[in-house]
């Protein structure tokens, strides 16, 4: 009896000592970067062009590549994901097909991005340089959105296997059609939790470098159209580090890019708890 | 009380058909199927037009099933089949050609479980006619106040329209759900034990609802409490293991059954 006592006691200081541990060692990092970084964050860090290959100066272009990339990313990724969703969840019933679609979904999402780097560079980037303009926002967003579809595809349909089939039965009994129903309540319904994945979305296609390594270009200038390259605050980091060893700037970078995913994250739990809320 | 007059004078079944009426719904040698599994056997029942019919028997016999096949919701379900014909205002509603959607809005349906839709009390009554083309805010207002007066629901909510019918009492939603199918016109009103997941107090207004929508409105009830029918309905009808037993005037159901199993059934020694 005094055995299992002690056990259970030993048991419970083990366990609650690995859990303190793992914040510790997320507030120390998060701590470190935003302490040697943020004396670097001012108007002019944010606005101003880079000087000496990214040495000096601010991350304006990084900034903007960024911004560029995301926006098309989404633009593409969103409405092919959220249809997918509503296909799979509404217009079909638990087949074949489906289970290949939902099996090839999870696959796709345990690729390294690399991986995905890799293909972008030879398809989008190469292949289709006459459309994509060769290395450019473009043929980095279409990689982006290669990479960011399946989680799109998973949240939407696990946001749309929520909604009760007692709203769907209400809906088409007072006379409404099937895609009536599904505009008018089941994706309203939902939307909560579709927003949460397209937010974690953009929380993958910020924090990327590998796959946009290989198809941004990561030119310093800043991007006048779709078919120009450009680069992203992460592959600014990267550059900035491993190229001119500014390591002030790379905090810097890297402290702007950790308020930015934090800002991400902290939407995105804030929808998703309005969607548990909605259903209980 | 007032209830029990209701159901006396009220025409029976026979009377109605005397007079040469047409039956509103007339389902002959109804048979469905799940699969491979028959539900209903050669269901023949005619329901007339601003009755209340009540359709009783204990679970798994086939009422809730008989009542959705009126306005066609088995068709959600896989692997349904259904044989023999239901006919609506003269017309079969399972023939090739007739639109489920227009179907629909001519028989409303309120469910076991109140489901409101998570959106505001307005919203959730302007939702039909929105979807079949009203636009106009003043004419929307207009079926919302005249919806929920009929519902019995508008002096308990018309202060707040505009938040979410989530926060209404189960009783309250219930009678949202019922103004939202009022909220279409229908002719035809299903109720599927629209009380059972209600309180006694809840139910009784629910009742008395019903009660009141008979003088614009053919009702067809499934309820699991034989009070509630006796209360309520002018016909009643007695289902068990997929077929009827006996359709017949409400009092004589209850007073003087035709069939054993009738007698059986209402008197409690079974179900």
């Amino acid at each position: 009896m005094n055995n299992v006592a002690r056990n259970q006691k030993i048991a419970f200081t083990c366990l609650s000592v690995l859990g303190l541990l793992t914040v510790c060692i997320l507030i120390y990092i998060i701590g470190y970067i935003v302490s040697q970084g943020l004396h670097m964050i001012s108007w002019e860090f944010l606005t101003t062009k880079p000087r000496k290959m990214g040495s000096e100066g601010g991350i304006y272009p990084a900034i903007v590549g960024t911004v560029y990339l995301v926006l098309t990313t989404m633009i593409i990724a969103t409405p092919i994901g959220v249809g997918a969703a509503i296909y799979l969840n509404e217009y079909t019933s638990r087949g074949k097909i489906t289970s290949m679609i939902r099996f090839a979904t999870e696959a796709l999402a345990g690729i390294p991005s690399i991986v995905f780097g890799l293909f972008g560079f030879a398809f989008f980037v190469i292949l289709l340089k006459p459309v994509t303009g060769g290395w450019s926002i473009l043929s980095a967003s279409l990689t982006g959105v290669t990479m960011v579809l399946p989680t799109i595809v998973r949240t939407a349909e696990e946001a749309l296997k929520a909604v009760p089939d007692s709203l769907r039965e209400g809906s088409l009994a007072l006379g409404t059609t099937k895609w009536q129903t599904i505009k008018g309540l089941i994706l309203p319904t939902a939307m909560p939790g579709i927003i949460t994945g397209i937010i974690l979305s953009i929380g993958r296609v910020v924090g990327e470098t590998a796959a946009f390594l290989l198809t941004l270009g990561g030119t310093i200038l800043i991007p006048q159209s779709l078919f120009d390259g450009s680069r992203t605050l992460s592959l600014h980091l990267y550059m900035v580090a491993m190229e001119t060893g500014a390591m002030d700037v790379a905090f810097g970078t890297a402290a702007v890019l950790i308020v930015l995913i934090l800002v991400i994250n902290i939407t995105a739990s804030w929808f998703f708890r309005r969607l548990v809320k909605r259903f209980s | 009380m007032a209830i029990t007059e209701v159901k006396q004078t009220s025409p029976s079944q026979a009377a109605a058909s005397s007079a040469g009426q047409q039956f509103q719904i007339e389902a002959k040698t109804l048979d469905l199927f799940y699969g491979d599994f028959q539900a209903l056997h050669g269901i023949n029942l005619d329901i007339s037009q601003k009755q209340i019919t009540a359709l009783i028997g204990p679970s798994g016999c086939g009422k809730s099933t008989f009542l959705r096949t009126l306005n066609r919701m088995n068709d959600l379900v896989k692997g349904v089949s259904i044989k023999g014909e239901v006919r609506i205002g003269g017309e079969n509603i399972y023939d090739k050609n007739v639109n489920v959607v227009e179907l629909r809005k001519k028989v409303g349906m309120v469910f076991q479980k109140p489901n409101p839709f998570p959106m505001s009390i307005f919203d959730n009554i302007a939702y039909g006619p929105r979807a079949h083309g009203i636009k106009k805010k003043s004419q929307l207002t207009e079926i919302v106040e005249r919806s929920l007066r009929q519902a019995a629901l508008w002096e308990e909510v018309k202060d707040r329209l505009h938040s979410s019918a989530l926060g209404l009492s189960g009783g309250q939603q219930q009678r949202l759900c019922i103004a939202r199918v009022l909220a279409v016109e229908p002719e035809i009103v299903l109720m599927d034990e629209p009380t059972s997941a209600l309180d006694p107090l809840a139910t009784l207004k629910v009742e008395e609802l019903v009660n009141e929508l008979k003088q614009s409105y053919t009702i067809v009830i499934v309820t699991h409490n034989m009070q509630q029918a006796a209360r309520i309905s002018d016909i009643t009808s007695f289902f068990l293991n997929g077929k009827i037993v006996e359709t017949d005037v409400t009092s004589k159901i209850f007073t003087n059954p035709t069939h054993k199993q009738t007698e059986d059934y209402i008197t409690g020694k079974f179900g």
